[in-house]
């Protein structure tokens, strides 16, 4: 198996690794989307009447929420198209096949998102869902493009697991293999119509909890298990065995905690306790995770080919852990999401989470795709500008959305207390609470650090689009050292 | 590397990866059956649609320790009695609309959705709606003029206009009210419906 690092040679891309570029370009552009997006409707807190009757909050937040999925899932099918030859051994199949899909993929978002922005909303019809939007939070895609989704995902599915059939298999790639299949599966869970509000959020949250606090996390997880052996030269075999270690503790918590999004919405009283208890355990898989991952990059020196992927890779494993663990922890517990729930402070929650465990890990896999593109060239210390870019957008965007989480988190405290505890969530109750002195700095402070957030995106595309373009040595004299001290077991 | 302790071997953790999961799963289907009855409509969770021929209101149970909504006399909406195929015609259109226009990405209902707008959970029996005899005309002149009939509560924050027609802001406030039954185990707490005094 390939335990070794990266080798030196840096020849053509293989068809699997120029696949997997188109992925991440798009994901790029669909993620300077999502922040133009949330930067307009993080405005409208402030001057309601921005875009008012043209460009409504509503249509700016589907765009900025939607954008993010579909950039974190073009991530994700990247990150996979990039070491599915690498960890089958073999070339993809169905080159052809998966260069077709990934256009008919993409022209289906862009068509998706000019109809949000330019059509917006329909006539209270069947039609109105199948052409436009769905107008479920998440998953708006209208229906027409459900199915293109996932006729297109069993296309990717197919090139995968052809290919880990035709080379050989590993621990890491069937725990892929199963998850993207419930991964997928889970999708048709969000595709149908129902007048009943109850068993709609029902099964709504399948597809939303189901994946990013199940399929997601263990998804990530394998990249993860990839990405470390490959920076660092970690022992496959430890990591195997630790990511069957987070799948047991992932899926033995994550499944039923579901039940924490299962309180308040006509659902029986059971959940209380299912959901409050297994939610709750749902923190430990991700303090393994940072072990885990501190431990490994610890036990190298830190010394990696790739400084950028390893610095992104460590804000993976303490995001996942702070955004899900911590923020999710706090208010999970039924006694607290009665006064919590479906306030700022869930969105708090959604922007650390989102970013810290999925925005993160897909930055740090383009690194280490660009790094490839440029020729294997060196990425660790002693840049030739010092590497300002990458560590300043590193900065920026951490920095921003900790900031932003924090301001949302003052405000969510502030509108729970006054909107949910004293006024009883009434009209009158919630106005209330959003003029309140807090709040309004809140919403003012989530603009300043989303004005940050914003200055380290456009860091991190100059910061791709430069980095390593004139460095002339190689990584080899780095990925020497950690495959001799760290042979394969 | 031959002497791997038992507890670290990868095959003892592959299984118990696989078993849990199942085990999981297993138990979260057997739960979801039973969920499902209960929230399915017509049950005592979450009623039948013709309980908008009702009047629905708010009661503290002294056992649970929170209000639940009740089901009262009968209070036709917009004067009409629906059988239970034309009630549930009625809230689908409601629905509908709500998906169509995209309400959840302004206001939550069930506490979810966005938060830039007031939870709809209990729109129906909003104080702000004043007495039951005007409610149902201020509800449907809102929802097919939000912008004309802001109310803002002095933050500037106004409902856009969405192009909702006669049926589907009755179809709205049809869902909205069916919706107001729902026993959402106390949530949201405290809250004060609008004057509910005669005829409860
Ligand atoms: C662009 C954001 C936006 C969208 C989309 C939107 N609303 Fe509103 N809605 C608001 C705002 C803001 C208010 C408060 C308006 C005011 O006070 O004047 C409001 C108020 C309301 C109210 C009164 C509040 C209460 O507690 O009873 C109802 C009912 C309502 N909206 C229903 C809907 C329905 C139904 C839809 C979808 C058909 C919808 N809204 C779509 C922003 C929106
Ligand atoms: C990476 C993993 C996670 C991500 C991306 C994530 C994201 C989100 C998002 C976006 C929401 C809001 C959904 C909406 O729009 O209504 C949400 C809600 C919630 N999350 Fe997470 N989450 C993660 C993990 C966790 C964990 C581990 C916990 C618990 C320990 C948790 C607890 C909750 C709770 C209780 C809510 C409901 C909030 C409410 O009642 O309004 N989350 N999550
Ligand atoms: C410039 C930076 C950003 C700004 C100004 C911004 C603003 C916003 C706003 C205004 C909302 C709507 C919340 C509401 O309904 O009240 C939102 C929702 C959301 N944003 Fe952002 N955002 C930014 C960046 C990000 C990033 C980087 C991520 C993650 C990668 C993200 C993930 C989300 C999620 C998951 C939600 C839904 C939250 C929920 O429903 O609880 N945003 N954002
Ligand atoms: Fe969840």
């Amino acid at each position: 198996m390939s335990t070794n690092a990266i080798s030196v040679e840096a020849g053509p891309l293989s068809a699997g690794q120029r696949i997997a570029m188109h992925y991440f370009v798009a994901a790029m552009i669909l993620f300077f989307a999502q922040i133009l997006f949330g930067v307009i409707a993080g405005l409208q807190y402030i001057y309601p009447d921005l875009f008012f009757g043209q460009l409504d909050f509503s249509v700016a937040r589907m765009v900025h929420i939607n954008a993010m999925i579909v950039w974190l899932l073009f991530g994700f099918m990247g990150a996979v198209y990039w070491l599915v030859e690498d960890e089958a051994g073999t070339d993809l199949v169905g080159v052809g096949l998966a260069k077709i899909n990934f256009w008919i993929l993409t022209a289906a978002v862009t068509v998706v998102v000019l109809v949000y922005l330019f059509v917006q909303i329909g006539p209270g019809t069947k039609t109105t869902l199948w052409l436009i939007n769905e107008g479920r939070e998440y998953i708006e895609a209208p229906r027409w493009a459900d199915i293109g989704i996932v006729f297109c995902v069993l296309v990717f599915f197919y090139n995968v697991s052809a290919t880990f059939m035709k080379g050989r298999w590993s621990g890491i790639s069937g725990v892929l293999v199963l998850d993207l299949v419930a991964l997928a599966g889970l999708y048709v869970a969000g595709m149908y119509f129902t007048p009943n509000i109850s068993v709609d959020q029902h099964w709504w949250w399948w597809v939303i909890h189901l994946w990013v606090e199940a399929t997601w996390e263990v998804l990530v997880g394998c990249i993860m298990a990839w990405g470390l052996i490959k920076t660092l030269g970690a022992n496959r075999r430890i990591v195997t065995t630790w990511l069957y270690i987070e799948v047991a503790m992932m899926f033995g918590s994550g499944i039923l905690g579901l039940g924490h999004h299962y309180f308040w919405i006509g659902t029986p009283e059971y959940w209380f306790t299912i959901g409050g208890f297994f939610s709750a355990l749902e923190p430990v898989p991700l303090v393994a995770m940072v072990v885990h991952a501190v431990y490994d990059a610890g036990r190298h020196g830190f010394k990696s080919n790739n400084h950028p992927a390893l610095a992104w890779l460590i804000a993976h494993a303490f995001g996942n852990f702070f955004g899900a663990g911590v923020w999710g922890f706090m208010h999970t517990l039924p006694q607290i999401n009665l006064y919590t729930h479906g306030t700022q402070w869930t969105s708090s929650h959604g922007h650390l989470a989102f970013f810290g465990a999925y925005a993160t890990i897909n930055i740090a896999i383009i690194y280490l795709a660009i790094q490839r593109v440029r020729g294997n060239v060196w990425m660790s210390a002693e840049l030739a500008d010092r590497g300002w870019k990458w560590k300043w957008s590193l900065g920026l965007l951490n920095a921003g959305v900790l900031g932003m989480t924090m301001a949302l988190l003052i405000a969510g405290y502030d509108q729970s207390f006054i909107e949910r505890a004293l006024e009883g969530s009434t009209w009158s109750g919630y106005f209330k609470a959003q003029q309140s002195a807090w709040f309004l700095q809140g919403m003012v402070w989530r603009m300043i650090f989303g004005w940050v957030t914003t200055a380290g995106i456009v860091l991190l595309f100059w910061d791709l689009l430069t980095i390593g373009k004139t460095e002339k040595r190689k990584i080899k004299d780095i990925s020497v050292v950690s495959t001799l001290e760290h042979a394969p077991a | 590397m031959t002497e791997t302790p038992w507890w670290s071997s990868e095959s003892l953790w592959r299984k118990m990866a696989i078993w849990v999961t199942a085990f999981m799963v297993v138990v979260l289907i057997g739960l979801t059956f039973d969920t499902v009855r209960q929230i399915t409509a017509g049950g005592k969770r979450v009623p039948s649609y013709s309980v908008i021929n009702q009047k629905i209101f708010y009661e503290f149970d002294s056992e649970r320790g929170f209000q639940v909504p009740r089901i009262g006399e009968s209070q036709p909406l917009f004067g009409r009695i629906l059988d239970e195929a034309e009630a549930k015609a009625l809230v689908t259109l409601g629905k509908l609309t709500v998906q169509a226009k995209n309400c959840m990405n302004c206001h939550t209902l069930l506490g979810n959705g966005a938060y830039y707008a007031p939870d709809l959970t209990k729109a129906w029996l909003d104080p702000a709606w004043a007495h039951e005899d005007i409610r149902e005309q201020l509800m449907l002149d809102f929802l097919q003029d939000p912008a004309g009939n802001a109310r803002t509560f002095g933050s500037g924050r106004r409902m856009p206009n969405l192009n909702i027609t006669e049926d589907e802001a009755q179809g709205i406030v049809a869902f909205l009210k069916w919706m107001s039954s729902i026993d959402t185990n106390g949530f949201p707490r405290g809250f004060s419906p609008l004057d509910q005094e005669d005829g409860v």
